[in-house]
């Protein structure tokens, strides 16, 4: 306990963040990229809207990992942590929802109609409803937490729905899109970021440093909120 | 920790002017590209001076409580 405590005060991981975030920012605009027809320039979409996904991805795991201590220990400094990685994880999977919109108006929709004519077809996108139903179950989490007025029954109901709440990302977000056609990439090939065919060596050098940049940013929110709300509890038990 | 944040300004804003007050025409250059570079240096550089006085202001009630 007095490691994570101690870890949220340190603050190498914060600059290592920014830097790489910098890196990302400069590079990710200035390398060069595969030529692609229909994406262009855009592809470099990847180290922003992609690394949105997998900065959720990873937050929302330690999250359930924290719910999952919480449950073991019953230590609430683990249910704050918990709650609020989940709120920064839901941030970035609202952040990659917007930023994916605008992407899919200029790459998937149709040029020579409106794009709101293409809506139709872009909507039953398998990932935009897999993605929309993770986001929903996770706002679930937030609604159920605050509908609690008990603290300890509300701890813990939260900490097994986040458990739930988990495990309902692979299948909406991992398995079904997977099965079914899409536009997006990413289907039965797998992961189309990480598959060494599709993205190229130049491109990968700046992907993985965004990765880690957008999750340290996302990780210092989501320590700058437990920090405040550690404060918060301890002056009102005072 | 004061030090280290002086440090992070400092690159920061380093890193803005560069982009700002080239030697040559680069920002002419590519497209304007490097404005675009510029503009989102900018924003980033907020965004993180927030997180940062936020940090700082965070850290100052934990040792006054």
């Amino acid at each position: 306990m007095t490691a994570t405590i101690f870890f949220m005060h340190r603050s190498w991981w914060k600059i290592l963040g920014v830097l790489l975030l910098v890196y990302t920012f400069v590079m990710g605009l200035l390398i060069e990229v595969p030529q692609n027809v229909q994406l262009e320039e855009t592809i470099r979409n990847l180290f922003f809207h992609v690394c949105m996904w997998f900065g959720m991805m990873i937050l929302f795991t330690v999250s359930v990992i924290r719910a999952i201590l919480y449950l073991s220990t019953g230590n609430p400094v683990h249910d704050i942590a918990s709650r609020q990685y989940a709120g920064v994880g839901i941030l970035f999977g609202l952040l990659g929802y917007a930023t994916g919109a605008i992407w899919m108006s200029y790459t998937w929709a149709d040029p020579n109609k409106p794009i709101y004519e293409s809506f139709a077809s872009l909507a039953r996108e398998p990932k935009l409803i897999g993605a929309a139903i993770a986001l929903l179950v996770y706002a679930a989490y937030l609604v159920l937490r605050d509908s609690i007025n008990d603290m300890d029954k509300k701890a813990r109901i939260s900490a097994v729905y986040n458990i739930f709440a988990f495990a309902m990302l692979f299948p909406s977000i991992w398995i079904i899109p997977r099965l079914l056609d899409s536009l997006h990439p990413g289907g039965s090939e797998g992961n189309p970021a990480l598959n060494f065919r599709d993205a190229s060596p130049n491109m990968r050098m700046v992907f993985y440093p965004a990765i880690a940049g957008w999750t340290l940013i996302g990780i210092w929110i989501a320590t700058l909120k437990i920090r405040l709300k550690i404060l918060h509890e301890q002056k009102l038990s005072q | 920790m004061r030090r280290v944040i002086f440090i992070l300004y400092f690159l920061l804003f380093t890193l803005m002017v560069n982009a700002k007050e080239p030697t040559g025409n680069i920002m002419r250059d590519n497209g304007k590209i490097y404005v675009v570079v510029a503009v989102m240096l900018t924003i980033l550089a907020g965004l993180v001076l927030y997180l940062v006085r936020l940090d700082r202001k965070i850290s100052k009630l934990e040792k006054n409580k």
